[in-house]
């Protein structure tokens, strides 16, 4: 049982406001831009006019879909190399284990422009053509530490004598991976899957440095457009966006366990 | 019952526990399984295939000339560095240096009051705001930059507001400035200072707070004499956070700077993508990381020194209790 803090006050709870309505002005303030129509007249009323422009617009289409295959592809490489970096780390000794652990913390704390503009410097050296696979190599090595991190917060939960039983029940330890660790693991690898998804459809900065001419995701199309000018329906496509992001979020916050990683693990680990 | 609580709690909060020599490296254990090595393997080539060598490229890239047609001359000079220390660039350094560390600060001043008030708010409420508070740190910083453009657009609400209100402002000044920029910044990086100060609040034990109230201290004496020395770690924490980031951000400055306000990150950008001179964009990389590195030596010492001092206090109060 928690006691009860003395309450803090007033005006830090003042402050705590003011900073989410500094947050969430903007946004709303583009909802209500993206759904208002407006008549040569002056009069305006709610319509999803917009946002049926949005839908039938065909290059906006194979943008979103580039952005889900990347963001698919990244997040389903990131969660099988994050599971073997955290179980590397934690379970099993490995002789290149410092390498390991300086590179994930290494792939935090970069600067995003030096990483992007390493790996555009790297593939052009290796004269590797610049396309989906750049760009999903890319995110994957972003987001391994975020998985890995994940499952290690789990990792860290458990008991540590799960796998020793397995052994004297005659598990080998391929089985005692596959059957006992792996499972209960899932719900931190699906964490850390939904995790890097939402870092890499939201990713903007590498991919602009490792994508092809002519492959340009989500965000890099709001970007250049934006560069030209702000149109309802650009507000159509962002608020879209931004469900798409919260929509994730929530499921993330639904998994089991999630929220003791989230709340007090993650930003203390970086 | 009480009592073995808040023994628990000091030893939670004593620093000498948590000194791993790297932050992954706590998880290291003497005695671990065999085999199975090849796992490990796999993600260490990852790494090195797409993190390691493409930074020691860009280490070497750095020394080498740019070609005649935006190529690279592999001749080994160090005449990249030497450009670097141009008045011109030496000017944007300290602006970005500048502005990154307004950020910080000011982060940190509107943090420790929110972190206060999110960790004494009821545990329904405390979940609503912890999650308002991560959606914006997990959604796409373009959407974010992308609302505040509409509301600062020259057409936009506020500057017709602010006209009818009979304010003559330039509209082409109004919506990219400085000042913009760095509103920007500080609500993009915001969270990063509010998750470590609210964990390590959270953890914190707050019959501190409750004796200084009793003995008749002002919220702001608890806040400077309690609050901030026992947290000090997690601060520093957090202003690396937000201070690394801020030094090579690209988009803010790109999208709410204007052409006016150019900083490292745009520089960068520039010399690669426009003016396909990699080696001298790979120097000021370079630069970069090195002036990030001196900050973070920085804040490990500061972490020293304050480590010394409040421990021992703290764990004199603690054994009286």
């Amino acid at each position: 049982m928690q006691k009860l803090k003395p309450p803090s006050p007033w005006w830090t709870r003042g402050v705590l406001y003011f900073v989410v309505a500094a947050f969430y002005i903007p946004l709303l303030f583009m909802f209500f831009e993206s759904v208002r129509f407006k008549e040569l007249s002056g009069n305006w009323f709610f319509s999803l006019y917009w946002y049926e422009k949005l839908i039938s617009d065909q290059s906006l289409i194979t943008s979103l879909s580039r952005s889900v295959t990347v963001a698919l592809g990244s997040s389903l490489l990131a969660s099988i190399l994050g599971t073997l970096t955290a179980l590397a780390l934690k379970k099993y000794r490995f002789r290149g284990i410092l390498f390991l652990d300086y590179m994930s913390f290494v792939s935090l704390v970069i600067p995003e422009l030096v990483f992007a503009l390493a790996l555009l410097a790297w593939f052009a050296l290796l004269k590797v053509p610049l396309g989906y696979l750049t760009v999903i190599f890319s995110h994957t090595t972003f987001c391994i530490a975020f998985v890995s991190m994940t499952i290690l917060a789990r990792l860290n939960t458990l008991d540590k004598y799960l796998d020793e039983a397995a052994h004297d029940l005659g598990a080998s330890l391929f089985q005692t991976l596959y059957k006992v660790i792996l499972p209960v693991l899932m719900p931190a690898i699906i964490a850390g899957f939904i995790l890097s998804f939402l870092l890499s459809f939201d990713d903007f900065l590498i991919s602009f440095y490792t994508t092809g001419p002519g492959l340009d995701t989500l965000p890099i199309k709001l970007y250049s457009s934006m560069k030209v000018g702000l149109t309802p329906k650009l507000h159509a496509l962002a608020v879209l966006m931004m469900l798409i992001s919260v929509l994730l979020i929530l499921l993330l916050t639904r998994i089991k366990g999630v929220k003791e990683i989230f709340f007090s693990e993650k930003i203390e680990k970086k | 019952m009480q009592k073995k609580k808040n023994m628990k709690i000091s030893t939670e909060t004593s620093p000498a526990q948590d000194a791993p020599k790297s932050i992954f490296c706590k998880h290291l254990k003497k005695k671990a399984k065999k085999n199975l090595n090849i796992l490990g393997v796999i993600p260490s080539v990852w790494f090195s295939l797409f993190l390691f060598f493409p930074i020691v490229m860009t280490f070497l890239l750095s020394f080498q000339k740019r070609g005649t047609y935006g190529g690279v001359d592999w001749v080994f000079n160090l005449n990249n560095y030497g450009r670097v220390f141009d008045f011109v660039y030496l000017k944007i350094f300290s602006k970005s240096i500048a502005l990154a560390s307004m950020t910080t600060v000011l982060c940190l001043i509107l943090s420790y009051p929110l972190a206060w008030a999110l960790v004494t708010l009821p545990q329904k409420k405390k979940y609503v705001f912890l999650l308002l508070l991560i959606i914006p740190f997990l959604t796409n910083m373009l959407i974010r930059i992308y609302a505040l453009k509409i509301i600062m657009a020259f057409d936009g609400p506020l500057l017709s507001i602010l006209s009818y209100l009979g304010m003559e402002l330039d509209p082409f000044s109004f919506s990219q400035n400085i000042y913009l920029v760095m509103y920007g910044m500080v609500t993009t990086y915001l969270p990063y200072m509010i998750f470590p100060l609210y964990s390590a609040m959270d953890r914190m034990n707050f019959s501190l707070v409750e004796a200084a109230q009793d003995l008749g201290a002002s919220p702001l004496q608890i806040l400077f004499q309690v609050l901030i020395p026992s947290t000090f770690k997690a601060a520093v924490t957090g202003s690396s956070l937000v201070f690394i980031p801020c030094l090579g951000e690209y988009l803010i400055p790109d999208l709410l700077g204007g052409a006016k306000t150019m900083l490292m990150g745009n520089l960068i950008t520039e010399q690669f993508l426009k003016a396909r001179d990699w080696p001298f964009g790979s120097a000021l990389a370079m630069i970069l990381i090195l002036l990030l590195i001196i900050f973070v030596f920085l804040t490990n010492y500061l972490n020293k020194e304050k480590e010394k001092i409040p421990s021992k206090e703290q764990g004199e109060f603690l054994c009286k209790n």
